[in-house]
């Protein structure tokens, strides 16, 4: 681990991972789209979690406009899919230092979500990889990718923020 | 000797049809024999096994095929089911291989579903090894590279089925400078607690748009709107043999720009423009990207939507997979980027489009469950079908003449032989 155990940098980016979640399960749209870079990227792959974005399908491949314009959809009010709002509870864990630039961390986690909602109850499970990089307000989202345990698999909807 | 199990006429009427349709699972295991096992049903493209010995895992309902390239260049589609003890002869989704081998018991086919080899021969001592084999979807037939597949060794070819779809992929093939359409992309897998019919009555349903897709077209600039609006000199058109289609011709003729039944103008693919322009000539060019790529449903399950394909694959009565791809089109890089990236942003799981698709396929299955009104009402437009110059009923671009149509033939397939 060239990171070290760096214990001081561990628990300030885990606390950014629980509030990231925290955000996503209030459907904090704002507060969460507050918390990317201007050149953010979030990548849910399909099929696999090493295809390549720019030639096969991926489940989400937002740059930073798309993200916006995802949290604008959300914010109508007419989003069926989350209306009313998938009611959901996460827990964020197995945190680990992959990769500690000056001002940039790259960091793994693991995620299990419970949502429910009219459909039934589901359980998603992933593992994430953000790259997040120190600002003046902080730290912030440069890019996250979400690894769904069966992204090979036939998914129900998903239009919560994952 | 047979007398029927269902009673039709009071089933599907003119202007509506009974909850039943998509609730009953007895119906659906005769869908299953009337229409999914017989039909012709699209399994796949060409370009997905290019190369010889080329394998990919596709479907035709619940039943897994595995579609194959011989070496001699020809498709199989073949059963997934070993004809020893009933293994599951493939896991992998795609590859390339000669020869299937079984891990049961080694027994090992070629690629064109014919026994190779059996270990320990000696066991099967006077055995007709030519009888021996995977099992083969009778007829296999392709259009302009659609591979589709009939489990009925006999009944209509495919050019007889297709009718007037087969102009539809015609067009839609003409949208590339080589004439030549690609599914390169791979497949989203979208799955709907919901019955499989709502999915194909909903493809070319230009009523719901301005409704289920009111949060899209309200934050992002989109036109897509407006061509299902009730003032759109758009057609939806009931193609027979359960195919059906929203033109939008009318309206993108009207507006008149090439490319902008994309949303872009040719500026920003100047690339492509000029492919274009070389291979079909400046007026026929001009022509094709103003006209743009169709928007049909081939029954029962292929549904081209201008910028992707959705194959429909019913899995219960009320489980249904959507597999989606971005359409590809040879030597058309700079729009085959973007169809992808527009496609990425509107389909599958978390799709601005198609999650509220999904959500009114999950609340229309559940909906149905109400005792009562015992029937949807499907007689919007009614007064006003027409006959185009074809001779094909034609309504306004939000009338259900599509929806019509589809119950018309399902029901001549359903009370079949």
């Amino acid at each position: 681990m060239n990171a070290g155990l760096d214990r001081e940098l561990l628990a300030e980016v885990s606390q950014f991972l629980y509030l990231e979640a925290r955000l996503q399960d209030a459907h904090a749209y704002d507060e969460w789209e507050a918390l990317w870079t201007d050149d953010g990227m979030y990548w849910v792959p399909a099929n696999g979690n090493d295809i390549d974005p720019e030639t096969q399908m991926s489940i989400l491949y937002d740059n930073r406009s798309r993200i916006a314009l995802r949290i604008k959809q959300l914010k109508t009010g007419k989003r069926h899919s989350q209306t009313p709002p998938s009611r959901l509870g996460r827990i964020v864990s197995n945190v680990e230092l992959i990769d500690v630039a000056e001002s940039e961390i790259r960091v793994g986690s693991c995620v299990q979500i419970f949502e429910s909602n009219a459909r039934a109850d589901t359980i998603w499970a992933a593992r994430n990889e953000h790259l997040l990089r120190r600002t003046e307000s902080g730290l912030r989202m440069a890019e996250k990718k979400v690894m769904f345990v069966n992204n090979d698999k036939a998914l129900y909807t998903l239009s919560f923020l994952i | 000797m047979t007398q029927p199990l269902f009673n039709w006429d009071s089933l599907i009427l003119r202007d509506r049809v009974h909850g039943s349709l998509y609730s009953d699972a007895e119906i659906f295991n005769q869908e299953l024999e009337k229409i999914w096992y017989k039909t012709w049903v699209y399994v796949g493209h060409e370009t997905e096994i290019p190369n010889a010995d080329d394998f990919v895992m596709k479907s035709i309902g619940p039943q897994e095929i595995i579609m194959t390239r011989s070496g001699d260049g020809e498709i199989h589609l073949l059963l997934n089911r070993c004809a020893h003890r009933g293994n599951q002869l493939c896991l992998d989704p795609c590859g390339n291989r000669k020869v299937f081998v079984c891990p049961y018991h080694s027994w090992s086919y070629r690629n064109d579903g014919e026994l190779r080899g059996l270990p320990f021969a000696d066991g099967y001592e006077g055995v007709d090894r030519s009888e021996i084999g995977l099992a083969k979807v009778s007829r296999v037939a392709s259009y302009r590279g659609f591979v589709f597949g009939s489990f009925a060794e006999q009944g209509p070819s495919l050019k007889e089925h297709l009718g007037g779809a087969a102009e539809a992929i015609d067009r839609l093939a003409m949208a590339s400078p080589e004439g030549k359409v690609q599914i390169t992309a791979g497949f989203l897998k979208h799955k709907a607690k919901a019955n499989w019919k709502f999915l194909v009555e909903n493809e070319t349903d230009g009523y719901h748009p301005a409704f289920v897709h009111a949060s899209i077209f309200q934050v992002a600039k989109s036109g897509i709107g407006d061509l299902y609006s009730s003032k759109s000199t758009a057609v939806a058109r009931d193609l027979g043999n359960g195919h059906t289609e929203n033109d939008l011709r009318p309206e993108f003729r009207r507006i008149g720009r090439p490319m902008g039944w994309f949303g872009t103008n040719e500026q920003r693919l100047p690339d492509y423009a000029a492919k274009m322009r070389a291979a079909y000539g400046n007026d026929r060019a001009n022509q094709i990207m103003i006209d743009g790529t169709p928007h049909i449903m081939i029954f029962p399950n292929l549904f081209i939507a201008e910028i992707q394909i959705f194959v429909i694959q019913p899995l219960s009565v009320d489980e249904t997979v959507q597999h989606v791809t971005a359409l590809q089109f040879e030597g058309a890089l700079d729009l085959n980027r973007r169809l992808l990236q527009q496609t990425m942003g509107s389909v599958g799981p978390a799709g601005f489009l198609l999650a509220d698709d999904s959500e009114m396929y999950e609340r229309t299955q559940r909906g149905v469950q109400a005792r009562l009104p015992a029937y949807n009402y499907l007689g919007r437009g009614l007064h006003r079908e027409r006959r185009d110059e074809d001779g094909y009923l034609v309504a306004d671009a939000t009338d259900e003449v599509t929806s019509r149509g589809i119950w018309r033939h399902y029901r001549q397939l359903m009370e079949a032989e």
